[in-house]
């Protein structure tokens, strides 16, 4: 179930899209938030309320408040960048993100999680969390973007179709990340803790494993949470 | 672009339907130029130019803005308001429109300099039906083709055959006949036509706002209805009941044509676009750099009147308008394109 923070008028055609099978979130369900400035948030929401969590957007430093976990979706990273500092999102999402805010980036999310980026803008505003070094738009142009079938560690029933737009790959990696992926001898699939990063896109296949992966991770960490007596919102 | 950069899938029309949410079309297209493509750094195995990388493409541009830009350094500017990617063109279409004569694609070299000056993509226009313009582009590797009707017309009968080609296409519609069709042809991507140049958004709003209409009626019809219905809006069967079925087009759909003011890219985010061109309105304006961002951020917030207000204050002079009514019907371009 997509609830949006704002009721606005009226609903984008888009939104209207059939949406696949939607699970109603159970009491109590997790409560995962996809950062909603720019690029293919519906396509995420839509493939985490399949799921059966709560899905909710995060425009505003208060939608970040009791969330269990955070999808950073594809789009152009420089302007989701600037945005994240606009909407004054850059230090509340760094801070929640070193205080174990569960994380999944695609593409541009892996490169506002990365520590550092090769090939982007000067002073491009990152989030961090993730120990490595990305090159942005690395496989080429769009005229390079590809599919491929690839392996996931920790991803069971076979590879996954992964769709690489203007993709980014994984350079440089720190002794705490663990590769979970490659195309080629290409990293383009890690996690670190509670970050789980891919330079494709799981959003756009309809196959919802990676998805699952991340749900897992955040249902991991509530758990632990719940076992120390710790709300959500203040881990 | 080098050798083997051809759509390498001919099926790349028809996943079916376990491939989800960029739902692909049916139809049966044209033979796709064979070609394995090899991927740098991606080994054996990897498709290049399916349907889903095209149109997963203006996925990623979604909630954003594509701003018109004519040299390097008004790129930089954009990129820097945060403009999701820029449409590299000789002339704005103002000027387009001022000066009249015949309206071409871009110098090579002036697209080159812009793919140069920035990080994020870069579209470029080709002349409705001049598939060579568009090889040209593909090779000179922009990230996705405009055939615009803002560029005279190369072909008063047939537009490009866009699955032909690696790179992904846009095109113009000011109604759902019109936006299938092109789907039909191969376009990745849809914007409402508006009337470019005039910083005048009456058509864009009406474009909208009749794409959307359609898309409920034909939502709204019985199955046994579709066949008559695709035959009124001239358009592939398939398509219209992959409308019907999604209430929704099956590629992104922006606006274009018209833009001028934040409240402007505000309006048609709130009717419904998946986001926004703006052609002359911002270098043609007093102070394009702030205009600019204050319409990257009306975008995003297009909910929020009270940031609206906040970015619309103090821009400086809106580019100068022209009435659309005050238009002769030879000089709208929206009526280009068949």
């Amino acid at each position: 179930m997509v609830s949006c923070p704002e009721a606005h008028w009226p609903q984008t055609a888009s939104e209207r899209e059939a949406a696949p099978a939607q699970v109603r979130p159970a009491r109590g369900a997790a409560r995962l938030g996809v950062l909603a400035l720019q690029g293919d948030v519906r396509e995420h929401s839509r493939a985490l309320a399949a799921l059966g969590v709560q899905v909710v957007e995060v425009r505003r430093p208060s939608d970040l408040d009791t969330l269990d976990g955070l999808v950073l979706p594809g789009g152009e990273s420089t302007t989701i960048g600037r945005l994240l500092r606009v909407f004054e999102l850059l230090e509340p999402l760094r801070d929640a993100i070193a205080a174990g805010l569960p994380v999944f980036g695609s593409c541009a999310g892996m490169i506002l999680l990365a520590g550092d980026v090769l090939d982007g803008r000067p002073g491009q505003p990152l989030l961090g969390g993730l120990d490595v070094v990305v090159r942005r738009n690395a496989f080429g142009r769009q005229v390079d973007s590809f599919e491929a079938e690839i392996d996931i560690a920790g991803v069971a029933g076979g590879p996954v179709r992964a769709v690489f737009i203007r993709a980014p790959w994984v350079e440089k990696i720190g002794d705490e990340v663990e590769v979970l992926g490659r195309v080629g001898d290409r990293i383009v699939a890690v996690r670190q803790a509670g970050v789980l990063a891919t330079a494709f896109h799981p959003e756009l296949t309809g196959d919802g494993r990676i998805h699952e992966l991340f749900v897992g991770m955040v249902e991991g960490a509530r758990g632990r949470r719940a076992a120390r007596g710790t709300p959500a919102h203040e881990a | 672009m080098s050798e083997g950069l051809t759509a390498a899938e001919p099926a790349s029309r028809g996943h079916g339907p376990d491939h989800g949410s960029v739902p692909t079309a049916t139809l049966p297209g044209p033979p796709v130029p064979a070609g394995a493509g090899s991927v740098a750094g991606a080994g054996g195995g990897a498709h290049l130019g399916t349907a889903r990388v095209k149109r997963g493409m203006a996925e990623m541009l979604k909630g954003g803005v594509i701003m018109d830009v004519v040299t390097a350094e008004q790129a930089r500017i954009a990129e820097d308001a945060g403009a999701v990617a820029v449409m590299a063109l000789e002339r704005v279409p103002a000027d387009i429109r001022a000066q009249g004569g015949v309206a071409r694609m871009s110098d090579p070299e002036m697209i080159e300099s812009i793919i140069e000056a920035v990080s994020i993509p870069v579209m470029a226009k080709a002349r409705i039906g001049h598939f060579v313009e568009a090889q040209v582009l593909q090779e000179l590797g922009v990230d996705y083709v405009d055939e615009s009707e803002v560029l005279t017309p190369a072909d008063p009968h047939h537009h490009i055959d866009k699955w032909r080609f690696t790179v992904p296409f846009v095109c113009g519609a000011t109604n759902l006949g019109e936006a299938l069709r092109r789907i039909g042809e191969g376009a990745a991507m849809i914007r409402s036509k508006g009337e470019a140049g005039t910083g005048e958004v009456s058509n864009a709003v009406v474009h909208m706002r009749t794409i959307r209409a359609e898309i409920a009626r034909l939502s709204a019809l019985p199955p046994d209805e579709l066949f008559a219905a695709a035959k009124e809006l001239r358009a592939p069967y398939e398509l219209v009941a992959e409308v019907a079925r999604l209430g929704a087009l099956p590629v992104v759909l922006f606006t274009a044509g018209g833009i001028a003011t934040p409240a402007d890219a505000a309006l048609m985010m709130q009717l419904g676009a998946d986001g926004v061109f703006v052609g002359s309105g911002i270098f043609k304006s007093g102070d394009p750099a702030r205009r600019a961002r204050a319409i990257v951020e009306a975008t995003t917030m297009y909910a929020h009147a009270g940031v609206i207000a906040k970015v619309s204050r103090g821009l400086g002079e809106a580019m100068v308008g022209i009435n659309v009514s005050d238009l002769a019907p030879a000089d709208r371009f929206a009526d280009r394109g068949w």
